[in-house]
């Protein structure tokens, strides 16, 4: 006992530990900081102590210090070195507080790669863990790139605890280096089927996640999640997977189908409210995948509105909020179902709780039709009235702007309402949207012609009254509606019923006070209206009052002339110096009015937000080339001094010259411009009907603008503008349904029925506006691109994460395995090694090891429990060599994806007749590596007539399969051009290679590979394998190229465009090897070559010599595109879309099998097909860069033609030429 | 001290506890009490300490003015992430459990996850009350590294995951029982044997 007292002393003693400092922060109220500092003091002194029991006690307060807001980044590296302490005491803190500081740009933070891969290879499991926990907080692209291959070894360990955490730290490493998405990716999937729940929930997590991003690489998962599904029993996968599910549907529309059964039964069955409501809104999800023609899924609609709305009117304020956002997902295509429960919805609106009334105002932005749009938008106003924070004030604001302002004010019945609620928005204080407010009624006053006059009255009223708004100067304040009232009046002057007395309100001194922006707009409209006033002026010939007005200009615009904003000093002295021209002319009594309105005239009209994006490039603009010849850097440098001296002399010379250039000049200047802008999309064309001359506007007269300016004084005292209108249009609706109804009297027509019709549903067809409104639409440019991805931001972490997951991997994808640094040119030493020396070892082992597997395959089917054991030893077994362990893996996903991949997929979904199969069945995704041989169409023929039998036929077949590529591909390992091969597995087809000769001497040969870069649309990736033929040692090697504007080797970075890349191994005699060049292209519309050299040393026994070899790589169209799979309704659509640019060409004297045709096409030039009907096959692939390109082959007797469709004409045209060589080349 | 408040909110049947199921990304959790002051702060997203600290302040704001029988989610805090998330939290007695999430992540989950954190900390901490987490702040991140993890959520079974603890915590005892007597072996023998006398 007395000793743990003594114990306890002598450790406080020694320091204070988190304990005391929590205690004294709290005892020193007063002086918190200054006892803090103090203790940081400390903390510095106990750090640069020795022992490590110390050091700790230090870093554990200092992350406690970081919780209130202290940087402790300065002791990152004492927290490393606790990192590495021995003791799990130490090293938890270490993490810990490295998992609260620690960041990307953490500079030490690279020190630590080999302590946590010495943690992660612990024996202790909770040293490993701890390491895990830290790692996911602080990851690194370095550190993800490092340790994935350690990782990944641990998703396989034998203690669950570790295993689910390591599958969940995957989903880190994804997104810090995506390249190891695809290599890890089959281990992952394996465990899906963990017999630990934990850590199978935390693949699906995994998952679901990387599924939700990029939903189209996953769909090929489906089958298994289904399984899953239908299987599991654990809720939260359920909800994990169905939320998945509800992101797969809008992609593959018969998953949707398939999906809706199990889930309406999930609904009625379950009891938890988490998973009903995840349900629900999958089968939201589903339904809107599937709202066209579908008709009879408006039960379904039912349920889940009906489940929702037991959800709202539920007493928890959790359900009612879940419930209503529900609902917000079935109103955007099922408006109608969700419009019948208005009342529970304004109900909500009512609620206290504001999560709720923010959900029901999304809701209500669905609910309104012309009847009652009115009505609601004046509850809306009442609550803006009562409400209290400024957020939610903001955001019913903006909600009454989006409702009334949706699908074109579709919903305005009258325009006059609309202006006046924005006017009546405007008495808002504390606001942020004054913008959005301004951009209304600027959009309104240009787009309705017949709301102008009122609008402009209104405007003008705000702007006598400006002061009041003025008083909230901050930007986007409330004070921004005077920009677009100040630019309406001075635009549409010529309604204005007072202009003097608008352009006096304009020019007063406290504008002075608004912000600057707005200030330019006041002071160029006072422009326009005086403009528009002196023409008044002129016309009445009451030249007095023109000059009054024009010396009024003249005295008030030097205010502005001093202004502090450099737009409106611009713009105030540019007019304030034309003004005082004008009065110079008017003195001599020159009528100016008509030219003053010339300055101003032509209509400006609203150009579409998005046009400018649309404006295709034109051909042949390249911004990025040299105008003029690039400058030489030698003659620059020496001829700079001499210009500048000239250069002086020059200019001088050119303003001298100016004004002797003739009227002739000039007016030829002009015509061709004009006809420029005639050319030009973006120069907006004054439209024939030019504002000014109003009086032979059509618009305006026919629109029976109605007489409320007479019958109703324009503020009625203590009620609210907009509540008039409200009123006058109740009024007038009851009319109409009076004189509607006296001539269904009159009619006398199946009276009854038709009266219960009216009254159920007055529909909107019924309510007739007030105005003809005439909305002007907004101008695009001509032959504007349509395109769908506007929205997408390029700078998405989730894209990199957007990878084919179904191709099968090839070699240059693997997990870094450790010593390596230089993972890019890392070449497949293993591969190229196994292939050249065939009599050497690693080729009985795994042949044992493969047949091991596949028999384990055959019984794991049944008992994943015990596959799972044993696979893990194997698994170990590979772990030693660490490249090894990559290539089981890729291989088991070569073999299984064919057939377990898109064409399962397929077969999973098509619950349509046998027909229809059939004709889907063939070559969906993967045609690239299977085009069908007649046996196999007789096996499916035979397989689809017992629908029952089908999985277990399949099945077979695929084992069948699996069998005999499984030999094939033993004997294809001989051809050195091992890297497509798990793509051609179809006997017939001889083997095929990409590699071409690049160069060879008497020392080397070098054949070469050109790939596009999956991740990256500006780059490729060059494969060059060197041999070496001589009896030699070659090292040294170093490659160089030439590069050209457009292509460019990628060197590291601080070395210069002439230096040369060292090839990262040596060749002893007789063997070769891989490297990797990447190389950066702009444009990739032609074939380009470059030149190059290969220098190197010859090593012989006699001495060693310098060699060189010059090359030309030879880049290829063909290079540039990648093997994209494509479903036909997606290719459909894109032939459709017409956009695409078309070319065709012929072949003669071919007389290869047609299927071997295809084969070549896919394999060298990189398609995939997409139908084939007899002899006839569409295909499809993309370019880096993501340029369509679509082929349609037809083979003829002996001849081949093929029409080719690309969005880059050029491209394809170099494509075909390329195509045409290779098919003429081969036959 | 908690316990009195353990009554579920959720008329729902709760479906976290039945196996371990990682749900959601989170973008933060936060413990503060009633007048605002951090007593736990995990972020699975970097930023600065200052911002940190204007996050639960402004965190505290939004939540702390809501009366208790609303519901438990909340938008608009505008400094973490913006309109893509939300915040999820429990009041217990003293203490506010905030969870900062994504948009398109289960809510009732998170309310779950809160509950069974809280009663994971209280056994662990055999009645917990303000004032443990107070001095245990460690204790507490290591609790809460069980069950999320690189703010995605790693265990929600409560016994797994207090067995984990245990286990954690019977090793740091037998560490320190070695580090006392190598402490006692050095410079201490001194002192050591002077307080023996004592």
């Amino acid at each position: 006992m007395a000793l743990k007292i003594v114990k306890g002393s002598i450790d406080r003693m020694f320091d204070k530990n988190l304990q005391d400092l929590v205690r004294g922060i709290r005892n020193h109220k007063e002086d918190e900081a200054k006892y803090i500092s103090q203790c940081i003091d400390e903390i510095k002194q106990e750090l640069k102590q020795d022992n490590i029991a110390v050091k700790a006690n230090a870093v554990i307060k200092l992350a406690y210090l970081q919780m209130l807001g202290y940087d402790i980044s300065w002791a990152a590296f004492n927290i490393i070195e606790v990192m590495s302490s021995s003791k799990f005491t130490f090293k938890r803190i270490g993490y810990l507080t490295a998992s609260q500081c620690f960041y990307e740009g953490t500079d030490v933070i690279m020190l630590t790669t080999n302590q946590i891969r010495k943690d992660l290879s612990s024996p202790n499991q909770y040293d490993t863990g701890v390491a895990l926990t830290g790692l996911s907080c602080f990851v690194t692209p370095d550190l993800a790139r490092d340790l994935a291959n350690d990782i990944m070894t641990l998703m396989s360990h034998t203690k669950p605890y570790i295993r689910k955490k390591a599958v969940l730290i995957m989903y880190k490493v994804f997104l810090k280096y995506p390249e190891s998405l695809r290599p890890a990716f089959p281990r992952l999937k394996e465990k899906l089927e963990d017999p630990d729940s934990g850590v199978q929930s935390a693949a699906v997590n995994v998952i679901c996640e990387l599924a939700r991003r990029n939903p189209k690489n996953y769909l090929s998962l489906a089958p298994l999640f289904f399984k899953l599904m239908t299987s599991s029993t654990n809720n939260w996968v359920l909800i994990k997977i169905i939320k998945l599910f509800g992101a797969l549907t809008p992609l593959e529309p018969r998953l949707g189908k398939k999906l809706i059964e199990p889930l309406t039964n999930l609904i009625h069955s379950t009891s938890a409210m988490s998973l009903l409501y995840e349900c629900v809104n999958t089968v939201i999800a589903v339904l809107i995948s599937l709202s066209t023609g579908m008709p009879n899924h408006s039960a379904s609609i039912q349920l889940c509105v009906q489940k929702l709305r037991i959800l709202i009117e539920d007493s928890d304020q959790n359900l009612k909020y879940l419930g209503l956002l529900a609902m917000s997902k079935i109103l955007k295509t099922h408006p109608k179902s969700v419009q019948s429960h208005k009342d529970l919805i304004l109900q909500c609106l009512d609620d206290k709780d504001e999560s709720i009334r923010l959900r029901a105002l999304d809701l209500l932005y669905g609910m309104v039709s012309k009847k009652n749009l009115m009505e609601i938008v004046k509850k809306l106003m009442i609550h803006v009235d009562k409400a209290e924070g400024t957020t939610y004030r903001d955001e019913l604001l903006t909600k009454i702007i989006d409702i009334c302002s949706q699908s074109n004010y579709q919903y305005i019945t009258n325009f006059e309402w609309y202006i006046s609620i924005l006017v009546e928005l405007t008495r808002l204080e504390g606001t942020r949207h004054g913008h959005l407010i301004a951009a209304q009624m600027l959009d309104v006053a240009i787009r309705v012609k017949a709301i102008r006059a009122f609008a402009v009255s209104q405007m003008a009223m705000l702007l006598d009254n400006g002061h009041l708004l003025a008083g909230n100067m901050q930007r986007n304040g409330i004070c921004e509606v005077l920009y677009a009232a100040a630019w309406i009046c001075g635009e549409f002057s010529e309604y204005l019923q007072e202009p003097n007395q608008t352009l006096e309100a304009m020019l007063k001194s406290k504008v002075t006070t608004l912000p600057g922006h707005i200030q330019a707009v006041y002071v160029q409209n006072a422009a326009k209206l005086y403009a528009s006033v002196l023409q008044q002026n002129e016309q009445a010939g009451d030249k007095e009052a023109a000059q009054e007005i024009t010396q009024m200009l003249i005295d008030k615009l030097p205010q502005f002339v001093q202004n502090a904003d450099l737009e409106v000093q611009e713009r105030a002295s540019c007019i304030l110096q034309l003004i005082k021209y004008i009065q110079k002319l008017q003195a001599k009594d020159v009528p100016v009015a008509e030219e003053v309105m010339a300055l101003f005239a032509g209509e400006l009209n609203p150009v579409a937000p998005k046009a400018q994006k649309k404006v295709p490039l034109p051909d042949g603009l390249d911004l990025d080339a040299w105008i003029n010849d690039a400058p030489s850097e030698s003659s620059s440098d020496d001829e700079n001094p001499k210009k500048m001296i000239f250069h002086e002399e020059e200019q001088r010379n050119v303003r001298h010259r100016r004004p002797e250039i003739d009227e002739d000049e000039l007016a030829r200047r002009r015509e061709v411009r004009k006809q420029e802008q005639a050319n030009n999309p973006f120069y907006i064309k004054s439209s024939p009907s030019s504002q000014k001359n109003y009086q032979d506007a059509s618009g305006v007269d026919h629109i029976p603008v109605v007489q409320i300016d007479l019958t109703v004084p324009l503020r009625v005292p203590g009620m609210p503008l907009s509540d008039q209108y409200l009123k006058l249009e109740e009024e007038r609706r009851q009319q109409q349904k009076q004189d509607r109804q006296k001539k269904k009297k009159k009619q006398k027509k199946d009276k009854s029925k038709r009266r219960h019709d009216s009254l159920h549903t007055e529909s909107d067809e019924d309510i007739t506006p007030v105005h003809h409104v005439d909305i002007i639409t907004e101008e695009m440019p001509e032959n504007a691109l349509p395109s769908d991805d506007d929205d997408k931001d390029p700078n998405d972490p989730y894209k990199a994460l957007d990878i084919d997951l179904d191709k099968p991997l090839t070699d240059n994808e693997k997990l870094p395995a450790r010593t390596h640094r230089v993972t890019e040119k890392k070449a497949p030493e293993v591969e190229a090694a196994s292939v050249e020396d065939k009599s050497k070892k690693p080729k009985k082992a795994k042949k044992d090891k493969d047949k091991k597997k596949d028999k384990e395959k055959k019984k794991g089917k049944e008992k994943v429990s015990k596959k799972h054991k044993s696979s893990e030893n194997t698994e170990h077994e590979h772990d030693a060599p660490k490249e090894e362990i990559v290539a089981p893996a890729a291989q088991e996903e070569e073999n299984e994806k064919p057939t377990g991949g898109a064409s399962d997929m397929d077969f999973w979904l098509s619950p349509a007749p046998i027909q229809s199969k059939l004709q889907q069945e063939p070559l969906r995704n993967e045609v690239a590596s299977e085009p069908p041989e007649t046996l196999k169409e007789n096996d499916k023929k035979e397989d689809t007539k017992s629908s029952k039998h089908k999985k277990k036929k399949h099945k077979e077949k695929s084992k069948e399969e699996k069998k005999s590529k499984k030999k094939k591909h033993h004997s294809d390992e001989e051809a050195p051009e091992s890297v497509q091969n798990g793509s051609l597995e179809d006997e017939p087809l001889p083997p095929m290679s990409n590699y071409c000769l690049l160069a060879e001497d008497a020392y080397i040969k070098m054949m070469y590979d050109v790939q596009g870069n999956l991740q990256d649309g500006s780059q490729v990736v060059v494969s060059v394998i060197f041999e070496n033929q001589s009896s030699g040692y070659l090292k040294s090697m170093e490659f160089n190229v030439l590069d050209s504007l457009n292509t460019k080797l990628v060197r590291p970075e601080g070395s210069s465009i002439h230096d040369g890349l060292p090839v990262p191994f040596q060749l002893p005699p007789g063997v070769s090897n891989e490297a990797r060049f990447v190389f950066t292209v702009e444009s990739i519309v032609m074939p380009q070559k470059l030149k190059g050299t290969l220098t190197f040393i010859v090593k012989t026994d006699d001495g060693s010599s310098h060699e060189k070899l010059d090359f030309k790589l030879h880049f290829t169209c063909t290079s540039y595109m990648i093997t994209t799979p494509c479903y036909s309704d997606a290719f459909a659509k894109l032939l459709e879309s017409g956009e695409l640019k078309m070319c065709s060409m012929k072949v003669d004297g071919i007389n290869i099998s047609f299927q071997l045709l295809l084969a070549r096409i896919c394999f060298h030039h990189h398609f995939s097909v997409v139908e084939r009907i007899n002899s006839c096959a569409s295909m499809y692939s993309r370019s880096i860069q993501g340029h369509h390109m679509c082929l349609l082959v037809k083979m003829g007797d002996s001849s081949v033609s093929v029409d080719g469709k690309c969005s880059d004409s050029s491209l394809l045209g170099n494509l075909l030429d390329e195509l045409k060589q290779t098919l003429t080349e081969t036959c | 001290m908690f316990r009195r408040n353990f009554v579920s909110i959720l008329n729902c049947q709760s479906v976290l506890r039945e196996e371990g199921c990682p749900v959601v990304m989170i973008k933060a959790i936060l413990i503060f009490n009633n007048h605002g002051k951090p007593r736990l702060s995990k972020f699975y997203e970097r930023y600065s300490e200052d911002t940190q600290q204007q996050i639960i302040r402004e965190t505290f704001h939004l939540v702390s003015k809501r009366d208790e029988n609303v519901c438990n989610f909340l938008e608009g805090g505008m400094l973490i992430g913006g309109a893509d998330n939300k915040l999820i939290y429990r009041h217990y007695a003293t203490l506010y459990f905030v969870f900062c999430v994504d948009s398109s992540e289960s809510e009732l989950g998170i309310l779950d996850l809160i509950q069974v954190f809280v009663e994971t900390l209280d056994k662990c901490f055999e009645n917990v009350c303000e004032l443990d987490l107070i001095f245990h702040v460690d204790k507490v991140h290591n609790i809460l590294a069980e069950m999320v993890m690189g703010g995605m959520v790693l265990e929600t079974n409560m016994n797994e995951i207090v067995t984990q603890i245990d286990a954690q915590s019977k090793m740091e005892k037998s560490e320190q029982r070695s580090r006392w007597t190598s402490l006692s072996s050095l410079r201490l023998c001194g002192l050591f044997a002077r307080a023996i006398q004592h």
